[in-house]
């Protein structure tokens, strides 16, 4: 009779706090609809480790080290978001590629935040967090060797769901009424198939060569576009876009529950990781904007961009991209900026990821096994 | 709770602000370089196979 119930005298109060966070994840997944594909898998698994003498850490343990220790879950993921993008819009209007590098001034300012808290190892894997980028946290973080992954991948995928409640106070706050109505003209630039088959080819080799730390992340990414551009690969790209996506994401979620064990994630470290990546997603929206007006300083009126689509330059897509359309349709009802929102966004994916290797360059000593 | 705080002050090393703040330079400065190069090089890439479209049309 004994062996019924001698486990649960094993349950800690720690671990009780991390099945209500393993719930709290699950409600927000479910009820509210955050980030549900990951937050889930994440929720579910807190809740499987936590449970006294789990069996689950072990074969949990094995997927880790070989899918997150080896970066092999993330990098696969990225060929199909790659395959997801459609970097058009983008092309049509390359300049908007600016704003998505000022909008990475939230991940180089909680770097130097995070450091104050933390050693740079750390600083830098939390300040990826910025990044909006899931898969490329866990690189930076895993290849860092930070012992933060858990609170780091769940402020990530929270923030990322929590784009259209940060970003709106920010870009209200940094800009007038008057700002926010700017009407932008779209013209429509066709472009070649030949053009969309060669940018994500000449993308990883301007990354490979300038900044190679960062090739494994942008060659994942732009193969998977290649295989979308190409014609001829429908039904890889079709598979990397859904099933691929799908699967990986499946077990990326479950597995990173395996750094949300109760000695891990409960201390104030991990509250102050939430509060910095909070920090950094602020920041890169205010880089952003701050980069627009910077911009519009120097363009006659009429030719002017609302400041407000330098907030899309973040990676979370296509979320930024329809919070900053919504906001300018509430300004004005007949102001469509969509195209030039989207196209911002797209950018972001491709900076947050250079952004990540050039963390990685700058910290190479730092690098395990480096 | 006081062991909690007590914890988190010890850790904390504010002049890391202003050491790491070339990190924040170089760090926009290496991004914006980076993104500068691939916006030439699709400005460029767009210009030339614009023209080999339209000349495919007039063919």
């Amino acid at each position: 009779m004994a062996i019924l119930y001698e486990n649960l005298l094993n349950i800690t109060w720690q671990m009780v706090v991390m099945w209500i966070i393993g719930g709290v994840l699950i409600y927000l997944a479910i009820a509210k609809d955050m980030e549900p594909s990951l937050l889930l898998p994440i929720g579910f698994g807190t809740i499987l480790v936590n449970l006294p003498m789990t069996g689950a850490v072990e074969p949990l343990g094995q997927l880790f080290d070989a899918g997150i220790a080896t970066e092999l879950f993330p990098l696969i993921l990225f060929i199909g978001i790659g395959a997801m993008c459609d970097f058009s819009p983008l092309l049509s209007n390359p300049k908007l590629m600016l704003f998505g590098a000022a909008a990475q001034f939230g991940i180089f300012f909680t770097l130097c935040l995070a450091s104050v808290f933390f050693d740079l190892r750390d600083a830098a894997s939390i300040a990826i967090i910025g990044a909006a980028d899931g898969p490329t946290s866990i690189v930076v973080a895993m290849k860092l060797g930070s012992k933060y992954l858990g609170p780091i991948m769940v402020a990530a995928y929270s923030y990322m769901s929590l784009v259209p409640i940060i970003q709106p106070p920010v870009i209200k706050l940094l800009t007038t009424k008057k700002e926010r109505m700017i009407r932008m003209e779209y013209v429509e630039r066709k472009v070649s198939r030949k053009t969309r088959i060669l940018f994500p080819i000449i993308i990883t080799a301007i990354a490979g060569l300038i900044a190679p730390a960062s090739v494994a992340l942008v060659g994942f990414l732009m193969f998977g576009n290649l295989i979308r551009e190409c014609g001829v690969l429908n039904s890889l790209s079709e598979t990397a876009q859904k099933v691929l996506a799908n699967l990986i994401t499946i077990f990326l979620g479950i597995t990173i529950a395996m750094r949300m064990q109760a000695d891990e994630f409960l201390s104030y470290q991990t509250l102050l990781i939430i509060g910095l990546g909070l920090i950094a997603f602020i920041f890169d929206t205010a880089g952003g904007v701050l980069f627009a007006k910077f911009m519009n300083l120097f363009l006659k009126p009429g030719k002017k961009i609302n400041p407000m689509i330098g907030a899309a330059g973040i990676s979370a897509f296509p979320m930024s991209g329809r919070v900053i359309h919504k906001m300018a349709l509430k300004e004005d009802k007949e102001n469509f900026i969509l195209m030039q929102a989207m196209g911002v966004n797209a950018s972001g994916q491709i900076a947050s990821v250079i952004a990540g290797g050039l963390i990685l360059s700058f910290f190479s000593n730092l690098i395990v096994g480096g | 709770m006081l062991n909690f705080l007590r914890g988190a002050m010890l850790a904390v090393e504010p002049m890391n602000f202003v050491a790491n703040l070339k990190y924040m330079g170089l760090g926009m400065l290496g991004i914006f370089i980076v993104m500068g190069v691939i916006i030439g090089v699709t400005l460029l890439t767009n210009t030339i196979f614009s023209r080999g479209d339209e000349e495919e049309e007039d063919n």
